[in-house]
């Protein structure tokens, strides 16, 4: 892995966003997964949110990038409502999935591409040096004629990333980018994030349950319980939660006596 | 005990009011999928301009649609066309008109069965595929990253197989046709009660048949081709669920075009009467 490799300039006019969730809800037929959430990302910022599984941390993602329209209300990305599908050619978003969401059918280097391409931003030529320079900050070069099953579980994440990078993006958004992953390689997605920041002051909200991503990297934490935004603070507060519920789920205690199957159950 | 029997009523109700609902459930159903299809295509249409530089695409889509399933249209209208000769001779057998028999296989297979079986394996083997591919995509979040990629799945996706079906649909057909009589000129030529030779099979095709009853199927052709691949490509894009619901999906893409196909036949063949 190459972080400090250069990939690209900025775009002419790029800077970075921020994102004003206001009273966010959101029910499934019925059921409430998200329940009045208001925060706000700064420009250039990395935001981490946590919290367990099920609790709307990628629904809330979802809603950023304008996948889901809210039941209630609403997410501003600069100033644009993410609802609104003019505001993905208005600000440049993208959204790194869990699965990695690379298109099967294509090679890698197809996969990176494929933006520039459908966008008009280069002959082909240019084209290739941009994805080139993507693949050689993630030391993906040697995968770029690769279809995506031949790749690693870890391969496919970078490839991710490098595909999100060749967008320019002036809001990177981070589903669970370092789930599946050995802690080096969590490590490594993790200082890449850094960088990435560093260099083009983009920024960044990353959901994760991984706790050293957060203490290591992130500027502000935001933690979800039940659709409900719980704690929201610098990471520093991660040490010390005051919340017993914050503190049980970051520092989860192992009690063969009493296991919390059977608490919960009871 | 009070409140145990003011329960019945209200379940009363709630079967009362929920019966209608079922019953309607499958209507309503049929015009969702009609909305959400002509939504599809509008948002295609509105594409249109950038087909020029998706030649690439179309020509895939060409090869797909048109190159492949050329060999079991030609197949399956051979047969056809050899039974259409085979039964029409039976029948006749015992009148004596066999003279008609090319007449009869040639306005079958240019008006109703050329168009109709081209479509018929149009959905069988390109609409699965598609909706297949389609369904892949959405259940693994691809079209997903089209979207935050400001990529329109519409334009492309969907568009491209829009363009090569109207493309390909004359060609299939024609060639549908032309195999069609061909395997009935065969059969007419071979069957010792029919003995018809191919040249007086094709001259009563030729005395009362125009250019005409071939359009009529070519016309045909295009609107069957274009729904099968308009709703494929629907049911493919909003796929909800796991994997078990890409199986789902193609089950629901072929058995919706298989009707739509024998629905729409009725109706385009009264209005182009």
């Amino acid at each position: 892995m190459n972080p400090s490799a250069s990939v690209t300039s900025p775009r002419q006019g790029s800077a970075a966003v921020g994102v004003s969730v206001e009273g966010l809800s959101k029910d499934f037929s019925g059921f409430p997964v998200l329940r009045g959430i208001s925060l706000t990302v700064n420009p250039g910022e990395i935001f981490v949110l946590m919290g367990p599984s099920g609790s709307g941390k990628s629904v809330l993602l979802k809603h950023v990038v304008g996948l889901e329209r809210p039941s209630a209300g609403r997410v501003l990305v600069d100033g644009h409502d993410a609802a609104d599908p003019a505001t993905r050619g208005r600000v440049r978003m993208a959204l790194v999935f869990q699965a990695g969401a690379l298109f099967n059918s294509m090679t890698v280097y197809d996969n990176l591409a494929l933006y520039p391409r459908e966008h008009r931003l280069g002959t082909e030529a240019a084209i290739r040096d941009k994805v080139m320079r993507s693949l050689q900050m993630l030391s993906l070069e040697n995968a770029a004629g690769k279809v995506p099953a031949e790749l690693s579980g870890g391969m496919r994440k970078r490839v991710a990333i490098a595909r999100a990078l060749v967008m320019e993006p002036q809001l990177m958004l981070y589903d669970e980018p370092t789930s599946e992953l050995d802690p080096v390689m969590s490590a490594t997605i993790s200082e890449v994030i850094a960088t990435l920041r560093e260099q083009y002051h983009v920024t960044s909200i990353v959901v994760s349950h991984d706790r050293d991503l957060a203490l290591g990297i992130a500027d502000r934490v935001g933690i979800l319980m039940g659709g409900r935004l719980v704690s929201l603070g610098p990471p520093a507060d991660l040490r010390a939660p005051s919340d017993p519920r914050v503190a049980d789920f970051l520092n989860p205690s192992i009690d063969l006596r009493n296991p919390r199957f059977r608490r919960l159950a009871g | 005990m009070a409140a145990e029997t003011s329960n019945p009523p209200e379940e009363n109700e709630s079967i009362l009011t929920s019966a209608p609902r079922q019953a309607v459930r499958p209507f309503l159903r049929v015009l969702e999928g009609i909305g959400s299809c002509l939504r599809l295509l509008l948002e295609a249409a509105r594409h249109i301009p950038t087909l020029p530089r998706q030649f690439g695409r179309f020509i895939e889509q060409c090869y797909l649609i048109g190159y492949t399933t050329l060999p079991i249209v030609a197949i399956l209208s051979f047969f056809i066309g050899s039974v259409l000769a085979l039964q029409s001779g039976y029948a006749a057998a015992n009148i004596g008109p066999k003279q008609f028999i090319g007449l009869l296989v040639g306005l079958s297979m240019a008006r109703e069965l050329g168009p109709v079986m081209a479509a018929v394996l149009l959905a069988g083997r390109v609409g699965s595929a598609i909706a297949a591919e389609l369904a892949s995509m959405k259940v693994y979040q691809e079209i997903d990253a089209l979207e935050t990629m400001n990529i329109p799945p519409a334009r492309m996706l969907v568009l491209p197989r829009l363009a090569a079906v109207l493309a390909m649909m004359p060609v299939l057909t024609i060639m549908s046709d032309l195999v069609g009589w061909f395997g009935g000129a065969i059969v007419a030529k071979y069957t010792h009660f029919i003995s018809i030779e191919p040249a007086s099979y094709f001259a009563t095709m030729r005395q009362y048949m125009d250019f005409g009853d071939v359009l009529n199927g070519l016309v045909k052709a295009e609107i069957f081709g274009f729904a099968v691949v308009l709703v494929c490509c629907n049911i493919g894009l909003n796929t909800r669920g796991g994997p078990r619901e890409i199986g789902a999906s193609v089950t629901r893409a072929v058995v919706t075009s298989l009707i739509l196909i024998l629905v729409l036949d009725y109706f385009v063949t009264k209005a182009l009467m």
